[in-house]
């Protein structure tokens, strides 16, 4: 557990769960980037994951399942000085949310999206994610008879400007990927490898430990197309890493005369506008 | 004089119905205007319905004094309720054979002007010769109107219009000044402003659209957040989501939309975050009639989403209600951290009318503020028990205190619970907000006689037929009032009880097939009321509707004898 002022509570997470090691690198990286709890504002929707803001000493907002992404987008429209991280599952993120999945991409609202994803549905004890591996005659437990999803190609397709694959047992690589995205200004995904102890017999710490590798030096996250490369690569080898980040205007860089550096909290009504407005009705 | 223009989609109907409304109140007139148009944007057939006279109008009636007719199916449709001594203007090239034709030869005299487009504009030329009006006002509405580039051919159009008929009416106007003339929908986005509004997100969809359209045009005047979302899902989350984090928020949509809609307005409900939600309904089931009008979702919007929690409906009765009672929503959705539903419908979203100009300071400061305790944020609690129910709300990022909502069960820091007893409480604290908002809650409207007899009862926007057929029988000697909410649920009991304990007989007037505002009432109060007057067409309910309605159930000619 994080020393910092972001330390974490008790938690309703089983013994052994890859969260925890999730929360507890983000308390360190949020540490690190000396914010205040106050500036900090964690979303969730529903689920083991999305739990987490129940846990961290921050603003927090649980939502509704799937609909982590919407409200955090607002969120951060309105009030643009909070630091914004939706912490959510693979079934909130991919599942039940993948329409605003998909459109808070091209929104490109300065937020930060970390997908705990263990590729099963927790929660609910034990039922196929859309992340879940494919079927084979000897897998046992939940699988994908449909064709998994593919979050960080999607992501790219739509066009995010930060993609990135980190695993929750590689806590070093975990946190400065954490940290990159959060400094990241636009939408950042990181997808978050994550064993699930109870349910998930497949795709284990052991599994993820032996078929995860970092990107090499020298590659090139600013090329779409190695990108997308990279990101059909799942099997044998799972890249974790940045596998792409540009900088593109933000949600509220492309309407400056509406985000004009005063907090749309902080706006008021100016009776003289409405009352000229009304005043052409005449 | 009542007006109908009739034609196809792309004709230019909406345009020129919108020229002649404004050329009117510029000449002096009251004017109401409705719109009856297709799910289609090419073909079809459209109307508009322009009434207007010395003395305000309010409601559109059925029997025509001009049918203006762009094509055979216009005529066809209209021509039964165009008075005997009625015109009928068309291009002699349809063929019709009419009495009361007056033929204009419309489609050569626009070609004359440049373009076939023209021809509503040729049309104004000629209403305007034949009624009486000053040519130059219509001109000048037109350079209003137009672009630069088109207004040549246009000003040929309505001289050459003008010129082709001889003057059939002097009206006399009576100079009605200071007057503005708008839409249900203009009027409800502009109060929505008064009201404070920050954020609005909504998904494209009749008859709700023109209130995103609205706000998107007038976002950076306003400094409003609007965005378009994928779906009715996301805007009301993305509203929530704005304000949990502080800006008055509103979404708008339409039946189907609100349905979707349904789970976050839980989500309103027990993270208790003020949201407006305006439900401009439209017939349903699911697609039902999609640019037409009912009043059919009252039920729905009074009781949708599992779980207990308060909110409040209001239904919007006309221009001035949806300016005034849209500011009036945003701030008791603040007031009371309730999610506040606004019915309107497709009727008085797309009319327009002159009415008295809005007082824009009166819609700001419509609802008193809880006087609130000083809030030390180092022991912030988001959901305080308190004696009122309402707990301090604070904006996360503006001080030192932690904000979290929950949409679980939660403690007063809004952290998640199973327990028993906060469960309880929190049930209790949510519920507790409606005796504080039973206090300002608003009676129904009162018109008609003042020990009526029979006593009407409606909601929502069909108010104005109501009073005006409550007028018409009153000076038939009839013993008629009538009693149209506004506020409708929580339901004000208290005018209701008292003037039907006197009524001899008590009817629902209602755009919905299963009387749904009886159905309220006697879930409410225990009432029952003796018949209703129902329409569920598509179409709004008239002032001749409402007589004829009344009418056949006999007792209106009893009393009246």
């Amino acid at each position: 557990m994080s020393n910092g002022v972001f330390h974490c509570s008790e938690t309703a997470w089983c013994p052994g769960c890859g969260n925890f090691d999730i929360v507890n690198t983000l308390t360190g990286v949020l540490d690190d980037l000396k914010l205040k709890p106050s500036e900090l504002l964690l979303v969730g929707g529903i689920g083991q994951a999305a739990k987490l803001n129940q846990y961290v000493n921050a603003n927090g907002f649980s939502g509704l399942h799937g609909r982590a992404l919407p409200a955090a987008a607002a969120a951060k429209m309105v009030n643009e000085k909070l630091t914004v991280i939706v912490d959510t599952g693979d079934g909130d993120s991919y599942g039940e949310g993948g329409n605003h999945f998909l459109h808070n991409i091209r929104r490109n609202v300065d937020i930060t999206h970390f997908a705990h994803d263990n590729q099963i549905y927790g929660l609910t004890k034990g039922q196929t994610s859309p992340t879940s591996d494919p079927c084979s005659e000897d897998r046992t437990g939940a699988c994908n008879l449909s064709k998994p999803f593919n979050p960080l190609m999607i992501a790219l397709a739509a066009g995010a400007t930060f993609v990135a694959r980190s695993f929750s047992g590689n806590k070093e690589h975990l946190a400065k990927t954490m940290k990159a995205a959060i400094q990241h200004k636009g939408y950042a995904l990181v997808d978050i490898l994550q064993p699930c102890v109870s349910f998930n017999k497949v795709n284990t710490f052991g599994y993820y430990k032996e078929h995860t590798y970092e990107l090499e030096e020298g590659y090139d996250k600013t090329d779409l197309q190695t990108a997308v490369l990279r990101s059909m690569e799942y099997g044998p080898k799972i890249p974790i890493g940045i596998l792409y980040q540009v900088q593109k205007p933000t949600y509220h860089q492309q309407r400056p005369a509406i985000y004009d550096g005063t907090l749309m909290v902080d706006k008021q009504l100016s009776e003289k506008k409405l009352e000229a407005l009304l005043a052409k009705y005449a | 004089m009542n007006i109908c223009i009739g034609g196809a989609a792309g004709d230019g109907i909406e345009t020129m119905a919108g020229i002649l409304e404004k050329t009117l109140q510029r000449s002096g007139f009251h004017v109401y205007s409705m719109r009856d148009f297709m799910s289609r944007i090419r073909g079809g057939h459209n109307f508009a319905q322009i009434r207007f006279g010395e003395e305000p109008v309010t409601a559109h009636i059925d029997a025509l004094d001009i049918l203006i007719a762009y094509d055979l199916r216009s005529y066809e449709e209209h021509q039964a309720r165009l008075k005997p001594e009625g015109l009928l203007l068309a291009d002699p090239q349809l063929g019709i054979e009419d009495k009361r034709l007056l033929p204009v030869a419309l489609k050569t005299l626009a070609k004359e002007s440049g373009s076939a487009r023209t021809i509503g504009v040729v049309c104004i030329g000629a209403l305007a010769k034949l009624l009486g009006l000053e040519l130059d006002t219509a001109k000048a509405v037109l350079k209003e109107s137009l672009p630069e580039k088109l207004l040549e051919m246009n000003i040929t159009a309505i001289e050459k219009g003008y010129d082709s008929v001889e003057k059939k009416h002097a009206l006399v106007s009576p100079k009605v000044e200071g007057q503005i003339l708008l839409t249900g929908a203009e009027a409800l986005s502009m109060g929505a402003i008064a009201g404070g509004l920050r954020f609005y997100s909504a998904y494209p969809m009749s008859p709700a659209t023109s209130i995103l359209n609205f706000v998107t045009a007038h976002a950076e005047e306003f400094s409003l957040a609007v965005e378009q979302a994928e779906d009715e899902i996301a805007a009301i989350n993305m509203a929530l989501g704005a304000s949990f984090a502080g800006a008055k928020a509103m979404v708008g949509t339409s039946g189907g939309g609100f349905a979707l809609m349904v789970e976050a307005l839980g989500l309103a409900g027990i993270a208790e975050l003020p949201v407006v939600i305006v439900d401009v309904q439209r017939p349903g089931p699911a697609t039902g009639l999609p640019t037409r009008t009912e009043q059919s979702d009252l039920l729905f919007t009074c009781f949708a989403s599992q779980g207990e929690f308060p909110r409040m409906v209001i239904a919007v009765r006309n221009h001035a209600d949806a300016f005034y009672q849209t500011a009036r929503a945003m701030q008791l959705a603040h007031k009371y951290q309730i999610p506040v539903l606004v019915l309107s419908d497709q009727y008085l979203a797309d009319s327009a009318a002159t009415v008295e100009p809005f007082d824009v300071k009166k819609a700001a400061s419509s609802v008193k503020p809880l006087e609130q305790e000083a809030v030390d944020p180092a022991d912030y609690l988001r959901y305080k028990i308190t004696d009122s129910g309402i707990s301090p709300m604070l904006v996360p990022g503006k001080t030192e205190a932690l904000v979290r909502s929950d949409s679980d069960e939660h403690t007063e820091d809004g952290t998640i619970t199973e327990s028993a007893e906060v469960r309880v409480q929190m049930v209790d604290k949510r519920a507790r907000k409606l005796d504080l908002l039973a206090e300002e809650l608003l009676e129904p409207e009162y018109v008609g006689s003042k020990e009526p007899e029979v006593l009407l009862i409606g909601f929502g926007t069909t108010h104005n037929a109501i009073a005006e057929a409550v007028s018409v029988l009153n000076k038939r000697g009839v013993s008629i009032g009538a009693l149209s909410f506004g506020d409708i649920y929580p339901l004000p009991t208290k005018e209701l009880k008292r003037y039907w304990s006197k009524a001899k007989a008590v009817y629902s007037v209602e755009q919905n097939a299963t009387a749904q505002l009886a159905r309220l009432v006697r879930m409410e109060t225990g009432l029952s009321v003796d018949q209703s007057v129902l329409k569920y067409d598509g179409r709004q309910l008239s002032v001749d509707d409402i007589v004829h309605g009344l009418e056949a159930f006999g007792t209106v000619k009893e009393v009246s004898k």
